[in-house]
């Protein structure tokens, strides 16, 4: 096993991130995610990297665009409102069928809001996000490993899919500190292949053209459809969990990010005091993991879904359960954390009372 | 073994550093740690505070709702965080500066001159090391020696001076118990 480092979680992201191969990044400062601009500006500055303060948001985003169309791994991170001036580059991008990773840290909201945790952005990272038939590929880690390892899957499967990726962290995950392990051996962006698609100057070869509109008749909807296709494909081969003491529960908590973290605890104390509480923690948020769910909702009576939102994942729980089991939710919205004596309390009122 | 601190006082009295002076010893002596403070609108005279997680086993929760051990370094930080102790709890408070006295008898109080101690030294700001040495004292948590490489890993651009400093006022937080 190699040395453990103790790391910020934004910190992580940025070593993950230079790991994956990555050589490219433009972004826009905004709380609670300040520290991987930061730190990414001294790390590109060292590896020789490209690091851009934009503008703004929507100059990043482009940035992004134009960078990822000629074949190159790019990324970009934000923070809620940043990442909402983001949604019409991310749209385009999703448009055109190409490969960027986004990272979110989301905060209070909505509007301006605050810079504590939240996790208000699901509905948005995970149903589309901006105008348009499209998802992104969302990630949810729950720890600075996490933060490290997940830029590469993102990269990897946004490249195999050829769709924008997500990583959906929050305000806690980003400033925690934990150890981190550098598990990969980074990868040499030299030796990563230059896509089909990608803008590199057309001598001697067909030229490419990157672009997310089609007005000839019919023929955007026969985009739409193969596209639908490629989202089939997704759903029936990505959906990710982490699924403890699922499998003779009498309650199963689902959560993931931080609240996983905080149910994590709550289940450990549910567990010492005789209730059998297992912890489903989804780590894809799109694809969602259904398949699962659906499997568990036919022993499992109950579920109890925790967000530090007022109820947005749960919609897919009931969804996946087909509302065949009872699914009890606990939010907390506005920067609100849940702590684990919390969610606790609720397993008990759900359960009937102590034992 | 799973034991969860919270560390608050003003802005500029060394909690952030503390906090992560603990995490480094921690993952020096092998443990699994977490460290979250409290971000964003703090500044020199207001008020911070932190979490840290040390355990045995991987570290569940990185939010501290009902601490071990707590640590406050001013007055208001006292009003906050005695009441989140657990019952039979370790609380360490800056004598120096805190003129109440803490109130729930079913916790253990423990009251340290940090900043009497550390102005003996000749530096108050270094007031933080001296409740760190006490407590792992206290606590035997953590190694002194371990404490005293994790403030080096903090401060590796500090001098010599201070480093050595720092160390010493470990060791009189240590050698008060």
């Amino acid at each position: 096993m190699a040395e453990k480092k103790l790391m910020y979680g934004n910190h992580a992201i940025v070593e993950g991130v230079l790991a994956a191969g990555c050589r490219f990044f433009a972004g826009y400062p905004i709380t609670p995610q300040n520290e991987i601009p930061e730190f990414m500006s001294i790390r590109m500055n060292e590896i020789g990297g490209v690091f851009i303060q934009t503008e703004s948001e929507i100059a990043a985003i482009n940035m992004l665009f134009g960078a990822a169309a000629a074949g190159k791994r790019a990324m970009t991170s934000s923070s809620s409102p940043g990442i909402s001036l983001m949604q019409e580059g991310i749209s385009y991008i999703a448009g055109a069928d190409i490969p960027v990773l986004v990272v979110n840290v989301v905060r209070g909201g909505p509007g301006l809001g605050n810079i504590a945790p939240a996790q208000s952005d699901y509905f948005q990272a995970t149903k589309g996000g901006g105008h348009g038939d499209y998802f992104t590929i969302t990630l949810a880690p729950n720890s600075a490993q996490e933060l490290y390892e997940f830029p590469k899957i993102a990269f990897e499967l946004a490249e195999k899919y050829r769709n924008p990726a997500l990583i959906l962290a929050d305000g806690l995950l980003g400033q925690m500190m934990e150890p981190v392990e550098f598990s990969y051996k980074p990868i040499n962006p030299e030796t990563l292949p230059e896509p089909p698609y990608a803008l590199s100057g057309c001598k001697n070869r067909e030229r490419r053209i990157v672009r997310s509109y089609d007005l000839r008749p019919g023929k955007l909807e026969a985009w739409n459809w193969q596209r639908q296709k490629k989202y089939e494909q997704i759903v029936a081969n990505e959906q990710r969990f982490e699924a403890t003491a699922c499998d003779d529960a009498e309650l199963i908590i689902v959560a993931y990010g931080t609240c996983a973290r905080v149910c994590d605890a709550a289940a450990r104390m549910a567990r010492t005091k005789g209730y059998r509480v297992g912890l489903l923690r989804p780590i894809t948020l799109w694809p969602y993991p259904s398949k699962i769910l659906s499997a568990l909702s036919k022993k499992t009576e109950h579920f109890l879904v925790v967000e530090m939102n007022m109820g947005q994942m749960v919609d897919d729980v009931r969804l996946a359960t087909e509302c065949k089991k009872k699914v009890f939710f606990h939010g907390r919205p506005g920067g609100g954390v849940p702590t684990p004596p919390e969610v606790f309390g609720k397993i008990e009122t759900i359960l009937g009372g102590a034992r | 073994m799973t034991t969860e601190i919270i560390i608050s006082g003003f802005g500029g009295q060394g909690i952030v550093s503390s906090g992560i002076i603990l995490s480094h010893a921690g993952l020096y002596e092998s443990k699994n740690v977490t460290f979250f403070p409290s971000y964003g609108a703090e500044m020199r005279g207001g008020t911070a505070n932190c979490s840290v997680v040390i355990s045995t086993e991987p570290v569940a929760s990185p939010i501290v709702a009902t601490p071990d051990i707590v640590i406050v370094m001013n007055e208001p930080s006292l009003t906050r965080f005695e009441p989140t102790l657990k019952p039979n709890g370790l609380l360490f408070y800056n004598k120096t500066l805190i003129k109440s006295v803490p109130k729930r008898e079913e916790i253990t109080i423990i009251p340290v001159e940090a900043n009497a101690i550390a102005e003996e030294l000749g530096q108050g700001r270094i007031a933080n090391m001296v409740m760190l040495g006490a407590m792992i004292k206290k606590t035997t948590i953590l190694k002194l020696e371990t404490l005293k490489r994790a403030q080096r890993k903090r401060f590796s651009r500090a001098s010599d001076d201070q480093l050595s400093l720092n160390d010493r006022a470990l060791d009189r937080g240590y050698e008060l118990f």
